[in-house]
């Protein structure tokens, strides 16, 4: 059989040189804008202005990132997107997990109401405006609980963790613990979870990610600045170009404040994303995984 | 067949509802496990469209949902007459679609290429770059197009004025709010949406690739005829689920590209929703837009689910 394989044809050759040849291309293409992030975010900002940093930095600089450092606004909104992913996750996952258990057992009387239960909010939904306004009724405007609750336990996800239970966890395995009198929540807590670790991961990932990128929530129910999650204080700066006085200290000539402009543009990308760029490598077959697991038809 | 259904009745007739009521008792924990996410579902998804009836009143907030008077289809209708209905119906059908027709093959190509592709390593590091940029946010993205796409000093028009062209406004033209946004989501989103594919094509019987090189079939021909057949359910599925979805477009990243220039093909259903509702206040109206889309929306993943199950017996449900 191996054989087989490695007897090319003609055909077969060229087939793999172009199929090479494109791959390498479109990685390339995905790559460049991401590279030329970090080299401009590095770089004299006249340099990048006048066009001539195009593969590797050029009058090396880190004034950039000095002066978001030195802006209070980029750290707050650290904190904050920190604070709001610690505490979404948390809640989420606890949320995701609990339900999935029970759908994922046989034999539990009502389970596929509650799945439909579930289910219909995928396909219809009150939408933004009765949401926005119940959120307002219930005084959840401005705090951190309008974040971090109505989202938690999205079906996608609860689907994931409960194919994984059913796929990981027989049966049997309950059957026997409850002959020997466990209990649901003990059989939960010291079997079903340890044996969970995986699945478990991809949910953490899933929801940092989901938190750390988000800004609609946020943009809808927040009006303190003091409370905006990074990517809001990211989109004064690089959507709407209202770098922070504070960044622009030294700068007077409206030429060089643009120009500071873009640069701290590049260095508030690399600075926001870097956190996840630099994890996902690390963190990719499990992020793998979650979409394996959530693929097959539950 | 027949018999075992009929036991079945008979069973469930004779032991009644005492049955399910002590599997209740027994698994009481269960329910309690289910507990949180029921009463958020209650409170945050279904008591929301309880509030959907405000898009049939005249909503004040000091008179509440209840308490507000009922105008019927006052609301739609004004929608409909509005000037600018046509504007945002053709925006966001066109952006919508015009996304599906370029997003929807690029992944199951690069799959299918990254699938033939015999160097372990390298697959790996190809695969690690492309799915990069989905864990790129959507503020981030627009930012950068900002940067590439400045005209001063993006390096795009860069190039552009080295090849001897003059710069272009890309972001403060309407002419190329559409291209832009398909073209940065093909960039963002086509690696990660090969995993899925990744998957199929790897649950591919092997054998009928050994039978396709015993009878002499081309690494081409392979794919034509094994490859694409076999992994044309998870095609189907996912297609549905994307036609399902053509008028639920994302609202962040038109957000966040939209600007006053860019107004007349930027302003879509979503975008649209949002300012009448959250920025001018005008709920009610607000509301009948996003229930209008949210029923196309119902209505077209009904339809093509039922299109789907008699076309290729695959579909959602």
């Amino acid at each position: 059989m191996n054989q087989l394989l490695k007897r090319k044809s003609k055909g077969d050759m060229w087939f793999d040189i172009v199929n090479y040849f494109m791959l390498t291309i479109v990685m390339l293409l995905v790559l460049f804008p991401l590279y030329f992030v970090l080299i401009a975010s590095l770089s004299d900002p006249n340099l990048i202005y006048s066009g001539e940093v195009w593969f590797f930095p050029k009058g090396f600089t880190l004034d950039g990132y000095g002066r978001i450092f030195s802006d209070s606004s980029i750290w707050i909104g650290y904190a904050n997107s920190i604070l709001y992913a610690g505490l979404g996750t948390l809640i989420g996952v606890a949320v995701t997990v609990c339900a999935a258990y029970p759908l994922a057992r046989k034999g539990l009387a009502g389970k596929s109401a509650i799945m439909w239960f579930l289910l219909i909010s995928m396909f219809f939904s009150g939408g933004l405006i009765p949401t926005y306004l119940l959120i307002k009724d219930l005084h959840m405007l401005n705090t951190i609980w309008a974040l971090v609750i109505p989202g938690a336990g999205g079906v996608f996800n609860v689907i994931i963790v409960r194919t994984f239970f059913q796929s990981t966890i027989p049966d049997e395995m309950w059957e026997a613990a409850s002959i020997d009198g466990c209990s649901n929540t003990r059989f939960f807590w010291s079997i079903v979870l340890p044996l969970s670790k995986s699945v478990i991961a991809v949910m953490v990932l899933y929801h940092v990610v989901g938190f750390w990128n988000g800004f609609f929530d946020a943009l809808i129910y927040l009006n303190d600045e003091n409370k905006y999650p990074l990517q809001l204080v990211l989109r004064n700066i690089l959507v709407q170009n209202q770098a922070n006085s504070g960044m622009m200290i030294d700068v007077e000539s409206y030429a060089a404040k643009m120009r500071v402009t873009e640069l701290i543009k590049y260095g508030v990308i690399m600075v926001s994303s870097l956190p996840l760029l630099i994890l996902y490598p690390f963190l990719q077959k499990y992020f793998v995984k979650g979409v394996m697991i959530g693929s097959i038809k539950g | 067949m027949v018999n075992s259904r009929t036991s079945e009745l008979d069973h469930s007739t004779i032991k009644p509802n005492r049955k399910i009521w002590n599997q209740i008792k027994r698994d009481y924990e269960l329910y309690l496990f289910l507990l949180p996410i029921i009463i958020i579902y209650l409170v945050f998804k279904y008591y929301p469209m309880y509030g959907i009836q405000i898009a049939f009143k005249d909503f004040s907030p000091s008179r509440g949902i209840w308490g507000s008077e009922w105008v019927g289809f006052k609301h739609f209708i004004d929608f409909f007459d509005s000037y600018n209905f046509w504007t945002i119906m053709t925006n966001t059908l066109t952006l919508s679609v015009l996304s599906l027709v370029f997003s929807f093959p690029a992944p199951i190509i690069i799959a299918i290429m990254l699938n033939q592709m015999l160097a372990k390593r390298y697959k790996k590091i190809v695969q690690t770059v492309i799915y990069a940029p989905h864990f790129i946010s959507t503020v981030v993205l627009v930012g950068m197009l900002n940067v590439f796409l400045s005209p001063n000093s993006g390096i795009v028009n860069h190039i552009i004025t080295l090849f001897g062209g003059d710069p272009i406004m890309f972001l403060a033209d309407e002419g190329w709010f559409r291209p832009l946004y398909i073209l940065s989501g093909v960039w963002q989103e086509t690696g990660f949406a090969t995993i899925i594919y990744l998957a199929a094509l790897a649950g591919v019987n092997p054998e009928l690739h050994e039978a396709a090189i015993m009878d002499g079939a081309s690494k081409w021909k392979r794919v034509m005829h094994v490859d694409i057949p076999s992994i044309l359910p998870t095609i189907v599925i996912l297609l549905i689920l994307a036609l399902g979805n053509i008028m639920g477009i994302g609202f962040e990243k038109a957000f966040l590209m939209q600007n006053d220039l860019n107004y007349a093909t930027s302003n879509i259903i979503p975008t649209y929703v949002y300012e009448i509702g959250i920025q001018k206040a005008q709920y009610s109206f607000s509301t009948a837009i996003g229930l209008f889309n949210s029923v196309v929306n119902i209505i077209l993943i009904i339809t093509v689910n039922r299109i789907a199950k008699k076309l290729t017996e695959t579909s959602l449900w």
